[in-house]
């Protein structure tokens, strides 16, 4: 069979639909979008029926890919490192209620916050549950573990987490397919009661979970995905988790590499290997993207052998790490290239020309230029780069949903006007519950959905609020006279001012849904005949 | 053999197409082939960059080490000089002359000019100029491809292939029409090279 050129992105999606998944569910965000987007244009995918329809959030997906998983069938779960935050009660539990069908959960981290709020390592969150984490080198991997992780989570009844990083998971390279595998039959859990985690249950539950804990690590020894490689030269060891070992091999390309080497892509960390390498070893050096989490675990209170990496300042301590970074670590010193010429200026993303965010945030300066800054709490999408110049539009942009409540918060510590700005996608993955909250306490806040009819920030995903705004709002309880929605153009910008001046003196919560599609979905053939269907052109 | 390349631009002026076509060229050639892509937040209007590696071995990283890189191939003149810090001693810079300006504080297009040309080895042309001559003026990435495609160390009809393969959906037109772009870039590169 010929190689594929995937993303490691789609390495994973296509090592899933190979390993016979019955199902993705997932909520765009970069890095990870990529995963989902494969298996629902995949023509193999849709033959055999696999679901992948996006979820409204990523707790949503996380427990409706436990519910496939509870029928006996092998299910995906998809999301970026911070939206492991909004499933993380689902994904910790999942670990105790174990599963039945193999369940594979996809977290993209986000090193250097590419797209991204902060740089949280997801391997901290496998750790506090205490299940088995799979870390590609390379897209061949990346393949090879979706394929055979199912296998793995299906042998030990727990989640198995796979974790990648932005470097991998946008970068393209050739893949070699295994033998395409069928769907599991649908199958209930044998132990009827082990997805009940009532403290009786769950307490058992747990002891299984901590008394499996020798298994993995049995298992992670005993893996193709961890290497230990022989050399001469024991004045240092090295351990390359994931994507890491590329950059140290980079480094070597002409020579072989003089120290031992652990290669990292299983864990937990196989425990025979690292006593081998710290007997063995005057030094270690760990290179991990992320967090120094196995240089935390190694390096312990009392360093009995020097271990070297993030912490010490061998490598940076935050942001990802390149061959050139690790040739600095090793001491290689490489010949300085040419200087960015200082004239060189930041080319920052910005909202499109013609979109209409652009007009919204035009009208609530002007509605604002009274009250002064200070007023506008804001959330994650494109709109969010109405913080930057020439709009400075917002002074907030926190985690999925937080306008809306943080407006609250502010209300109730008294100021006024108290504006919220949230997209139509991010008011249904996590705002309607904290408009319900501002509703039954009548809080006085203005909250203005920007609706462009899709999750556009991470590339125009369906918006599983299409249609459903309005209803949502008066069914939350908002008065359905202080529900208005506009067109936002040049030429009702007067009328917006106007509106956005007049709903911020009402003394409850308000809500202005400025409407209109995405300027880059306009070719969208299916959402504009959904929309024509919908009458929301 | 092994060339790695910088692609630069500004998101949505095409650099995913001008990867994708030298990957699939690439690919029918049976190399070893890396590209590190931007994908999300950076490409609204943002600066854009892939790193493009084939080899007839196995390629270690997905990222080029700086000093490494063998040719920069930017669809836009400031961008192109973003990533110098990339490109080896011989290396050539192969890009457009056409300014993309987005920003406030655009730099004097003269004095960016004057930096390209104190390169050793640099190509310079305005491919949205020659794009419109043809008549098909959302082929300007595919003008600097053909520009770079000597430096590249892939056999023009194997790029041929490429762009075959990559605009095949969109109709026999659209393909000769890259073709052509693809051709008289490589023309311009044959014509000006010192």
């Amino acid at each position: 069979m010929q190689k594929l050129l995937l993303l490691g992105a789609e390495s994973i999606a296509q090592g899933a639909i190979d390993a016979g998944l019955s199902g993705v569910y997932a909520y765009p965000g970069t890095p990870s979008t990529e995963i989902t987007e494969y298996i629902q244009k995949n023509k193999a995918a849709r033959e055999k029926k696999i679901h992948s329809q996006w979820s409204s959030n990523e707790k949503t997906a996380m427990e409706a890919a436990l519910g496939m998983s509870y029928a006996g069938k092998r299910a995906m779960v998809c999301m970026k490192h911070v939206g492991l935050n909004v499933a993380a009660d689902a994904f910790i539990n999942s670990a105790i209620t174990g599963v039945n069908g193999g369940l594979i959960v996809t977290v993209a981290d986000d090193p250097s916050m590419h797209s991204s709020q902060n740089e949280q390592d997801s391997r901290f969150y496998a750790k506090f549950a205490m299940i088995p984490v799979l870390e590609p080198s390379n897209q061949q991997e990346a393949y090879d573990m979706a394929y055979f992780g199912f296998e793995l989570s299906e042998k030990f009844k727990v989640p198995v987490m796979m974790r990648i990083t932005t470097r991998l998971s946008h970068s393209r390279s050739g893949v070699q397919r295994l033998k395409e595998l069928a769907q599991n039959d649908l199958k209930l859990p044998s132990d009827m009661r082990q997805f009940v985690l009532l403290p009786s249950i769950a307490k058992v539950r747990y002891r299984g979970l901590l008394n499996s804990q020798l298994g993995f690590e049995q298992d992670s020894e005993n893996s193709k995905f961890n290497q230990y490689i022989e050399a001469k030269d024991k004045s240092l060891g090295i351990i390359a988790c994931g994507i890491s070992l590329n950059y140290l091999n980079e480094n070597y390309l002409e020579q072989e590499i003089p120290y031992p080497v652990l290669k990292i892509g299983q864990y937990p960390l196989p425990r025979k290997h690292i006593e081998k390498l710290f007997t063995e070893c005057e030094e270690v050096l760990v290179l991990e993207e992320g967090y120094p989490l196995v240089e935390e675990m190694l390096k312990g209170y009392l360093e009995k052998v020097k271990v070297k990496g993030r912490l010490d300042g061998t490598l940076p301590r935050d942001g990802e790490l390149n061959p050139t970074i690790v040739g600095k670590a090793l001491g290689f010193q490489k010949e300085e290239g040419l200087k960015v010429p200082d004239f060189i200026n930041n080319r920052p993303p910005a909202m499109c020309t013609g979109c209409g965010h652009i007009d919204a945030y035009k009208a609530l300066n002007e509605a604002l230029a009274e009250a002064g800054k200070g007023h506008v709490f804001s959330d994650i999408g494109c709109y969010t780069l109405g913080a930057l110049e020439p709009y400075t539009a917002i002074n907030s942009c926190v985690d999925m949903g937080a306008s809306i409540t943080m407006a609250k918060g502010a209300a109730d510590a008294g100021l006024q006007p108290a504006v919220a700005v949230i997209g139509d996608s991010t008011f249904t993955h996590s705002g309607m519950t904290g408009l319900l909250d501002a509703v039954n306490e009548n809080t006085n806040i203005t909250v203005i959905i920007s609706d462009n009819f899709t999750t556009a920030m991470t590339g125009q995903q369906d918006s599983q609020a299409l249609g459903h705004i309005e209803d949502i709002c008066k069914g939350i309880g908002v008065e359905p006279d202080h529900i208005i929605v506009l067109n936002p153009t040049k030429k009702n910008h007067d009328l917006m001012v106007q509106t956005m001046k007049e709903e911020m003196k009402y003394p409850g919560v308000s809500v202005i849904i400025p409407r209109r599609q995405c300027i880059q979905t306009v070719k969208n053939k299916e959402l504009v005949e959904k929309l024509r269907e919908l009458d929301l052109k | 053999m092994k060339t790695d390349i910088i692609l630069a631009g500004v998101g949505g002026q095409g650099i995913v197409t001008i990867g994708a076509t030298v990957g699939m060229a690439a690919l029918h050639n049976n190399l070893y082939l890396k590209q590190s892509e931007v994908h999300g937040m950076s490409q609204r209007g943002g600066a854009v960059q892939s790193h493009l590696r084939i080899s007839e071995k196995p390629i270690a990283s997905d990222l080029i080490p700086e000093g490494m890189a063998d040719v920069i191939i930017s669809v836009e003149p400031m961008e192109s000089l973003r990533y110098i810090p990339f490109l080896s001693k011989n290396g050539w810079l192969v890009t457009n002359t056409t300014p993309f300006i987005n920003i406030p504080n655009y730099p004097d297009l003269e004095m960016i000019m004057e930096r390209i040309k104190a390169m050793g080895n640099y190509i310079a042309l305005d491919a949205d100029a020659m794009a419109k001559e043809i008549k098909s003026p959302r082929s300007s990435n595919i003008i600097v491809l053909g520009a770079a495609s000597p430096f590249l160390n892939i056999s023009y009809d194997k790029l041929e292939d490429g762009i075959r393969s990559i605009f095949e959906r969109k109709g026999e037109d659209i393909v000769n029409l890259n073709l052509k772009a693809l051709q008289i870039g490589k023309q311009f590169t044959e014509m000006n090279r010192n």
